[in-house]
């Protein structure tokens, strides 16, 4: 906790959430994105639809999900489907208008690596992989990540493709046949980050209260670009932060099997 | 025809070793029990077939019985990695293991291909993705209409497919609800399929006609084990365990803890014991 009475963590969660939209429909990830899209359901979009890859419409959990098929999606979702459904109906549709993805390396061009460190054969390190991703990132209209920022995660070159951003940039996903529009947006625990218009490199747009230029390229592999009219980020606000907390602390008493139980 | 036999015998029946086998559900419904059945009956060289490998098929990966695994996300949702499985792609221990990788869409295309009698599957995917390179079962075909490249994998048809379900009525028949995920597909992709349920109630009468039902004559065999899912959940029964997908990271992250734990609680117990394990979930759900 800093002086300013909250964490870059959290202030990365909040900015995430702000950038969602009451009229969205969202493919959440599990981590970081599952709880920015539920601080913003209970805040300032209650009617945005969130969308977990097993199959789950529509849901408004109570506690954040451990993983992508907690029985709470089901339990409180408009509606839950098939997965084959969900991925040839929903997300190859085209009914999905951001999916909202994390990663392990990522690269200026927004492509993300979450399958190997390494040789692919002879992995390092071997991560869980894609899931649901590759095709998240070419069938949503929109692709926002978030991740906290290291010079280990932000790399000028990936080790793997899990899923495609903008490539090598500029019109590389239209060169392949790709119509959707990629990642638009990249939020960190120190700043907000948009594509530049032409080449599609991540460019910051806004700093997080009290990060300076500095931070942010420490703890990037890549040459930062930043914009000429440089925002700073608004401070969480109580709302904000509160809702988020008490998300948290409902959560991890759930997960250790501590929580509430619900009424019988 | 169905028959309802004891676990042991249903897998005994119906698994071998060399199969391909397909052990599914997509977080909700995993047939726990029915895994521990197959590593206390030992079978080796086995190709495991599921999207998301998961706790099973660490501990399967970890006793060695896997030659090859298809799969496409290798986690412990929300945890982390799988140790046993990277130990075994990493190092080689306790055996190397062929991995054959696809997307959450090839593997549910590739299901639904399967269940449909189609050679391969058809959709718009892996577009820019390095999987591509990577696996050479996945192939482009173009569209005789429009011109459109797309994706292409081959179906999945697995010798044997096991699931966990809520109910069967007395004549078989099986009913699925909640996260349904991929089960009716890995069912009607197989040429066997086992289920393991919660309980058998005399008839669907007083059912929704809507409800996902696996009719008698798609199952080969049908075990009763009430809470054999567990640390995973049955929709209207128990809750899911998080914190033993928690506890699982710690176990498996040691080679001689996972043997004494696969000792303690796979080998040296039975199909029996799953109801206990979800007695104190059962209030929380």
């Amino acid at each position: 906790m800093s002086e300013r009475g909250f964490t870059p963590n959290e202030m990365m969660t909040i900015a995430a959430s702000r950038a969602l939209k009451n009229d969205d429909v969202c493919f959440v990830g599990i981590g970081a994105p599952s709880a920015a899209c539920n601080v913003a359901r209970l805040t300032h979009a209650p009617d945005i639809t969130l969308i977990y890859e097993s199959g789950t419409i529509g849901t408004a959990p109570d506690v954040l999900p451990l993983s992508i098929g907690d029985g709470e999606l089901s339990e409180t979702a408009v509606t839950t489907v098939a997965v084959p459904e969900m991925f040839r109906y929903w997300l190859q549709g085209g009914r999905i208008s951001i999916g909202f993805l994390g990663a392990a390396q990522l690269d200026k061009f927004g492509n993300i690596n979450t399958t190997v460190i390494g040789d692919y054969f002879h992995p390092k390190t071997r991560l869980p992989g894609g899931g649901g991703a590759p095709e998240i990132a070419t069938s949503s209209k929109e692709i926002y990540i978030t991740m906290a920022q290291t010079r280990r995660g932000m790399v000028e070159k990936i080790d793997f493709f899990t899923s495609f951003g903008h490539g090598e940039g500029g019109d590389h996903r239209k060169r392949l046949g790709i119509e959707t529009a990629g990642p638009t947006l990249l939020i960190t625990d120190l700043a907000i980050w948009k594509p530049d218009p032409v080449t599609k490199e991540f460019t910051v747009v806004s700093l997080h209260p009290g990060v300076t230029r500095q931070q942010v390229q420490e703890t990037c592999g890549w040459v930062v670009r930043f914009a000429e009219a440089l925002d700073e980020t608004p401070a969480p606000s109580d709302l904000e932060l509160n809702t988020l907390r008490d998300l948290q602390a409902r959560t991890k008493a759930a997960h250790e099997g501590t929580g509430k139980a619900k009424a019988a | 025809m169905v028959k309802f036999l004891p676990l042991k015998k249903a897998v005994a029946e119906n698994l071998n070793n060399g199969d391909s086998v397909a052990f599914e559900g997509f977080t909700h419904l995993i047939p726990t029990a029915a895994a521990h059945e197959a590593i206390r009956q030992g079978f080796r060289d086995l190709t495991l077939i599921r999207m998301t490998p998961d706790l099973i098929y660490d501990q399967m990966i970890g006793m060695g019985m896997a030659k090859k695994i298809i799969f496409s996300y290798i986690g412990n949702p929300g945890v982390g990695l799988l140790r046993r499985a990277r130990d075994s792609i990493e190092n080689g221990f306790p055996r190397s293991i062929e991995i054959e990788e696809h997307s959450h869409a090839g593997m549910a295309n590739a299901y639904e291909a399967g269940a449909a009698g189609l050679p391969c599957a058809v959709f718009r995917g892996y577009r820019g993705a390095g999987l591509a390179n990577v696996n050479p079962n996945i192939k482009s075909v173009t569209c005789p209409f429009t011109g459109e490249v797309l994706a292409a994998v081959p179906s999945i048809r697995p010798d044997v497919t096991f699931i966990h379900a809520q109910k069967a009525d007395r004549k078989g028949n099986v009913l699925v609800e909640g996260i349904i995920g991929i089960q009716k597909e890995a069912v009607l992709a197989a040429r066997r399929a086992v289920v393991t349920v919660e309980e058998v109630v005399d008839n669907f009468d007083d059912l929704h006609p809507n409800l996902t039902v696996l009719p008698r004559w798609t199952i080969a065999a049908i075990s009763v084990v009430p809470g054999g899912s567990h640390p995973s959940y049955a929709h209207g029964y128990y809750a899911r365990d998080n914190a033993a997908y928690l506890e699982w990271d710690e176990i498996a992250a040691d080679r001689g803890k996972f043997q004494a734990w696969m000792q303690a609680n796979v080998i040296g117990k039975s199909a029996g014991d799953f109801a206990a394990r979800v007695e104190h979930l059962r209030k929380a759900a």
